[in-house]
């Protein structure tokens, strides 16, 4: 017991010591926080990989402003309540100027309060509309809203000529949302929901909700959820022998999901989903095209595979918020957040971002593409 | 034993208060927010551990009542735009109320059944925050709750939060302690030993039971409540079975049936996570190593830990004083 106080006096001390006092060439301070473990881990992982990529390439091309940047990531365990105790030390104690993520939205929503009265700006890496709505003085988002994924697949759905559909919905935040989305927005495309089922997150067989969709008139199944259940779904439908076409959300948008479900599974869903997919498939003069391939090629190059589009979240974060500092020419927190509003036209992993006063998103449906799995690979649809 | 009830004291509590009163003074700010967190574990250990460590009965389902006070205050300041007090009284009373309903047919249950049934219970109660989207919000999070007011203040900094919380804290380890050391305390530990013997004895097992099980659901609530206007938002995560496990986490590394014990656990925990971020990556693996470690060389928890140094150092007193004693007889 005595030897593992010194260890931790120790540890103590080391932090108080690496924690020193503002120089005048110090470092510019970014604060990140993500679910680097924890069940949200899917999303924290290659956040983080990605921005501690980006601080060594903008260190190694001479920093910003002439000054280093330096990224402090604290994990949140994907628990609200340690983001909530790792706000408060980037803002009082790392004194950052700027903080990218959290990457769920439950934790986000946790930390608003606080970055709003301490003034820094946050860039979050989730998709939720409720951050952005009301519209937050210091608060931007890079995900996606459920709304551009939902509008994505209610246009292919009608396209298709598929107006009545069946929701199937995991019962946890990213569902939930997704699943009210869903529902509103189904009159403005003339859509009708003729099924409306929810699966536990957990679940591991969902024929009872297939079954029940099998007996409806619908002509399409809308599946909205993040691994393993959607994977689940998949291998049932084949069991079943439903034919139905089925729509997936961007939250199995990694090769995992075709791994878990099996190819012969993942036949022919569909799914919308940034360029970042199917990068090798799009238009090489589109002006997305130099972003993805150099993002994805840096990503693949560090760390051995596994890019995914929550990982382009967190590259879309740290860029904007290095325009923002290159622009204001100032890395003042106050300055930063005036410029990030000011970003137009910025092709990033995840679209094109217009940035403004009353959105802090910036992205249409626009950024998306409908994509179709086809021998276990994404087949883009032109 | 009976160092742990020397040490709970009149001096140790006035050690106790002036510890809460200093430690926003002595620590960085960034402290703060960590501290008013522990507070909030160290009521609900507390509570637990009046359930668990006095009258011997698991509770898996714990975050249940911290969660249903927490919506409960939520909503009813929210949607209803109820007076934060009035919420957080409702709260708490909910949580206590649930309590009673849920013991008369649990509290029959014994051993891994009782656990069984609260680990039910606690299952039933996260489901419900998921699925009454309505009340709720469901899985996306209650957002907006006001911050804690009362009496025409609003206590906005986590300065003053601090001081509600762990002021919270003190009053509830005095009323524990009294409670311990009365003929109740007796009564609960009776049963822990022996529910046969201690019904033997006179002791109305089933009625004792029943209140220290709404007794401690009242301290989860009185968490519960405190973090939703701390927080300002909540979200089922928070009170899954997962934040059960951490407070009977908590209340055994503290030290079962020990006040002490279960605060010190709750800070433990709760800190310990904050300076091992220092060695990112390493974090978790040594944050490991420190429980399997605590719980190998301390199986009575941290509480019995510093019952040892205290014993350790009283030999070594006396031992000293013996052996000068010694000295001085010798010419």
């Amino acid at each position: 017991m005595k030897g593992m106080k010194l260890v931790l006096a120790a540890m103590l001390g080391g932090a108080l010591l690496f924690g020193g006092t503002a120089f005048a060439n110090e470092p510019i301070k970014i604060g990140a926080i993500f679910s680097v473990t924890g069940p949200a881990a899917f999303l924290g992982e290659p956040e983080r990989n990605t921005v501690k990529m980006m601080e060594e390439e903008i260190n190694k091309a001479g920093g910003l402003l002439g000054r280093k940047i330096e990224v402090v990531v604290y994990d949140d365990e994907s628990d609200a309540t340690k983001a909530v105790t790792a706000i408060d030390r980037l803002i009082k104690k790392d004194r950052v100027v700027a903080i990218i993520g959290p990457s769920t939205s439950g934790n986000t929503l946790a930390i608003i309060s606080k970055v709003e009265e301490a003034k820094i700006p946050l860039v979050s890496c989730a998709s939720a509309k409720k951050i952005n709505l009301p519209v937050k003085k210091y608060v931007f988002k890079t995900a996606q809203s459920d709304a551009i994924f939902v509008k994505k697949i209610y246009q292919h759905a009608k396209k298709s000529g598929w107006t009545k559909v069946a929701l199937l919905s995991a019962s946890d935040a990213y569902g939930s949302a997704g699943r009210e989305d869903l529902k509103e927005l189904a009159a403005q495309f003339g859509v009708t929901v003729v099924a409306d089922e929810v699966f536990g997150p957990k679940d591991t067989d969902m024929t009872a909700q297939l079954t029940k969709i099998k007996g409806t008139a619908a002509q399409a199944i809308i599946c909205w959820g993040t691994n393993p259940g959607p994977a689940v779904i998949a291998r049932n439908r084949t069991q079943l022998g439903i034919k139905t076409p089925l729509y997936m959300s961007q939250g199995v948008a990694s090769k995992k999901f075709i791994e878990l479900a099996g190819k012969e599974n993942a036949e022919g869903i569909f799914l919308p989903a940034g360029r970042l997919l199917v990068e090798d498939q799009i238009d090489p003069k589109h002006p997305q095209k130099k972003v993805l391939a150099g993002y994805i090629r840096d990503y693949e190059g560090k760390f051995k595979g596994g890019v995914s589009a929550f990982g382009g979240h967190a590259f879309d974060a740290m860029n904007l918020l290095e325009m923002a500092i290159r622009n204001g020419k100032s890395a003042e927190p106050e300055t930063i957040r005036d410029q990030i509003e000011k970003i137009r036209a910025f092709w990033g992993a995840g679209g094109e971002f217009n940035l403004s006063a009353a959105d802090h998103s910036g992205l249409t449906e626009d950024s998306m593409v409908m994509v179709k799995i086809v021998k276990g690979d994404w087949d883009l649809i032109k | 034993m009976s160092s742990i009830r020397e040490t709970s004291s009149a001096p140790g509590l006035a050690l106790f208060a002036a510890a809460i009163v200093a430690a926003p003074f002595l620590l960085p700010d960034y402290y703060q927010s960590v501290l008013i967190v522990a507070g909030l574990f160290a009521i609900l250990s507390m509570g637990l551990n009046l359930l668990m460590g006095y009258a011997g009965q698991i509770s898996l389902g714990h975050a249940a009542f911290y969660g249903l006070s927490a919506y409960a205050s939520g909503i009813l300041t929210t949607t209803f735009h109820w007076p934060v007090p009035a919420g957080i009284a409702a709260g708490v009373v909910l949580s206590g109320v649930t309590a009673a309903l849920i013991g008369i047919p649990t509290l029959k249950l014994k051993g891994h059944y009782l656990a069984m049934g609260t680990l039910g219970f606690g299952v039933i109660v996260y489901i419900v925050f998921n699925e009454a989207v309505a009340l709720t919000a469901g899985p996306s999070g209650l957002t907006g709750i006001p911050r804690l007011s009362a009496f025409g203040k609003i206590f906005s900094t986590d300065r003053e939060y601090y001081f509600v919380v762990w002021g919270t804290v003190f009053l509830l380890f005095v009323l524990a302690r009294n409670l311990v050391r009365s003929r109740m305390g007796r009564a609960l530990r009776a049963i822990h030993t022996s529910e046969s013997a201690a019904s033997v004895l006179g002791i109305d097992v089933a009625r004792y039971k029943a209140f220290v099980f709404v007794l401690s659901a009242v301290y989860a609530g009185i968490a519960g409540a405190l973090y939703a206007h701390f927080v300002t938002f909540i979200s089922p995560g928070s009170f899954s079975f997962h934040a059960s496990t951490q407070v009977v986490t908590m209340v055994v590394l503290g030290g079962m049936a020990s006040l002490w014990g279960a605060v010190a656990g709750a800070v433990f925990l709760t800190v310990l996570p904050e300076w091992l971020r220092a060695i990112e990556d390493y974090d978790i693996l040594v944050y490991g190593a420190i429980l399997v470690l605590t719980m190998r060389f301390l199986p009575g928890g941290l509480a019995e830990g510093v019952e040892r140094v205290l014993s350790a150092l009283a030999s070594i007193f006396r031992g000293k004083a013996k052996a000068s004693g010694g000295e001085g007889k010798k010419p």
